[in-house]
């Protein structure tokens, strides 16, 4: 994942641009616009959340005004306004996982962590939060973890522990 | 042991991928519609199914498809809805993981029938991996020859499209699904006109939600007449149903519509009874949306007959004693549930996820969602439960779409139901604070849990 600050000019890669194109192409001439969602996940995916800067460059791409995105933007839950640690835990916090102690699990990721909801840990590579019902609710509580939206079910706060233990391990192999 | 339509091989090694499909009799339909078919006899066999969409509304299908607008010279499109979002629902992401290839065949029968050669599945952005799975399904059958420029040589061509959402529970409605596949906030459009005239881009369009497609499979191989044999009355065929909450065997059950509720929750092949040997307190039948049942209107209606999984038996009673089938999303509370807890936490939901264009939802849903703050941490008064009543009737059927309704169902039901519960949090603040209210006079006449 690249960084990138809130007004960085930022230049899309060629990889990148190629799966735009593909996108475009599933619709009808003129209605572009459609791929809108689509390629925000991208971009996201690449820089880790939705600077101005990428979301101008987006509707440039898009021939469309920066507002068209920015609403966009701004409507779904799933894109981020300003960086996020690495790993970002979402914990539904919906009905179904709480009768299965969803709750519990949100308040051992804050004690372990060491913050809060939303907040990200000074090394920089965890946040989590809470979010909305998401669909797995046989299999509760449940966690996801963008970009690739891997999950994580029945969790338990061992469960938590080794989890959070293997991202820190991977990232530091990457590092 | 009950007909399985949509999961009977669920089971089978790799029924993931095309070849194993294919081998177990998978695109069959398609090779049935595509020769032998037009796709008028297509939409005449759905409508003999009496298949009713599986997203949670209950319209009939076939009646859905008759509407769609034909004009000359016109783009027609297919949408399959697989935005599955409502709270206790997560059979279409079963169904998209495990058996992707079910979905695939149903909407290239669905397409033809339709008479649509771009056809979208919008799937919720969460479900990335299921994205992958599909447009993995989607290149294996283009590479076989079943989808893409003409197909099986019948001079038909179909391409379908996978579209990712971006984590907006509103957009499991038609007309905000469509808004959002055109690259916009997901607000619901008010209708008229319908989608089946004016939907995707202006262009006449069908929306159906991922089970409902798939059910077109085997009604094409079946035909609709021996489809409509299974279930009762009006609820033919067979649904998925999402069992979650305290019950031992969470999952997805594929069920003959007609079995009673109290087999589905009690049998070993299904539910398996309630966790943790505790005793039934409370069920939401079909996603958080649909009004709560208190024990003793479950398995039982208010008249006595047993309680069956078909659309008019959950809904025997009106909203005095009966609920609804809904997206079939099944949650089990035990007795240790507290209900004003569980209708703040929905209540918080529907806050999140209202669009903010109506006001009564807009504002509605957030000064529930406050009150029921107070009244769960003990800061409520009497009141409080006759301003949520208040509030709530004010919300439903107000507002361009149903997300007001479902907000408001819930408290709605709660309250009706459960009125004690609230009371005690009120009157007794200091203690809701430490204990539950456990189970009451609604939990009679429910025997301890068999073992």
């Amino acid at each position: 994942m690249l960084s990138i600050q809130e007004n960085q000019p930022v230049e899309f890669s060629a990889v990148l641009l190629e799966q735009f194109g593909e996108i475009v192409s599933r619709y009808p001439e003129g209605r572009q616009k459609a791929a809108l969602l689509p390629i925000l996940h991208l971009v996201q995916a690449e820089y880790g959340w939705l600077s101005t800067a990428s979301m101008d460059k987006v509707a440039a791409y898009l021939h469309i005004q920066p507002i068209e995105v920015y609403e966009v933007a701004t409507f779904y839950t799933m894109y981020f306004l300003r960086p996020q640690g690495k790993y970002m835990l979402e914990v539904c916090r919906t009905g179904p996982c709480c009768l299965v102690g969803a709750e519990k699990i949100m308040q051992h990721i804050e004690k372990r962590l060491g913050v809060k909801e939303g907040e990200v840990t000074t090394d920089g590579l965890f946040s989590w939060r809470g979010v909305e019902c998401m669909a797995a609710c046989g299999y509760g509580p449940v966690l996801q973890i963008g970009p690739e939206y891997t999950f994580y079910e029945n969790l338990t706060e061992e469960s938590v522990d080794e989890l959070i233990d293997t991202l820190r391990n991977k990232a530091k192999q990457q590092a | 042991m009950g007909r399985k339509l949509l999961l009977e091989h669920i089971n089978e090694p790799g029924i993931q991928t095309f070849d194993v499909y294919r081998q177990k009799g998978g695109y069959r339909a398609v090779e049935k519609a595509l020769k032998n078919m037009s796709p008028d006899d297509v939409v005449e066999e759905v409508k003999k199914s009496g298949l009713r969409g599986r997203g949670g509304a209950g319209f009939p299908t076939g009646m859905k498809w008759s509407f769609l607008a034909k004009p000359e010279g016109v783009s027609r499109y297919l949408v399959c809805n697989g935005d599955e979002s409502e709270p206790g629902t997560f059979k279409d992401r079963y169904l998209m993981t495990h058996i992707p290839h079910a979905l695939i065949e149903g909407m290239i029968v669905s397409s033809y029938a339709l008479g649509t050669n771009t056809s979208y599945i919008y799937v919720r952005g969460e479900m990335m991996p299921q994205i992958r799975i599909l447009e993995r399904a989607i290149a294996e059958t283009k590479a076989a020859g079943l989808l893409g420029k003409n197909i099986l040589g019948t001079g038909y061509d179909l391409e379908i499209y996978v579209q990712p959402g971006g984590g907006a529970y509103i957009c499991g409605e038609e007309t905000a699904l469509l808004e959002s596949l055109e690259g916009k906030r997901g607000n619901p459009r008010i209708k008229p006109p319908f989608p089946a005239v004016a939907g995707l881009w202006g262009c006449p369009t069908v929306v159906n939600n991922v089970e409902s497609i798939a059910s077109v499979v085997p009604i094409i191989n079946d035909g609709g007449e021996e489809y409509a044999k299974i279930g009762i009355e009006r609820s033919t065929g067979t649904k998925l149903i999402s069992a979650g909450g305290n019950v031992k065997n969470p999952g997805v059950y594929e069920i003959e519509l007609g079995v009673p509720v109290e087999e589905f929750i009690y049998s070993d092949e299904y539910c398996g009874g309630i966790a943790n040997g505790k005793r039934l307190k409370a069920l939401v039948a079909g996603g958080s949306s649909v009004p709560i049942l208190p024990a003793n209107l479950i398995c039982k209606t208010i008249n006595s007959d047993a309680r069956l999984m078909t659309y008019e038996s959950l809904a025997d009673g009106g909203f005095q004693t009966g609920t609804m089938m809904g997206s079939g999303g099944f949650i089990v509370f035990d007795e240790d549930q507290c209900i004003v807890r569980n209708t703040w936490n929905f209540t918080r939901f529907y806050h999140h996820e209202s669009c903010g264009q109506c006001s009564p939802c807009r504002e509605g849903t957030g000064w529930m969602e406050k009150v029921l703050y107070k009244i769960e941490h003990g800061q409520g008064t009497i009141a409080d439960i006759d301003l949520l009543w208040d509030i709530q009737r004010k919300i439903e059927g107000n507002t361009i779409c149903p997300l007001g309704d479902a907000a408001a169902w819930p408290v709605a039901a709660a309250i009706r139901h459960f009125r004690d519960e609230f009371e005690w949090h009120v009157l007794h603040s200091g203690e809701s604070q430490s204990r539950n209210y456990g189970l009451a006079h609604y939990a009679d006449p429910i025997k301890p849990v068999m073992q």
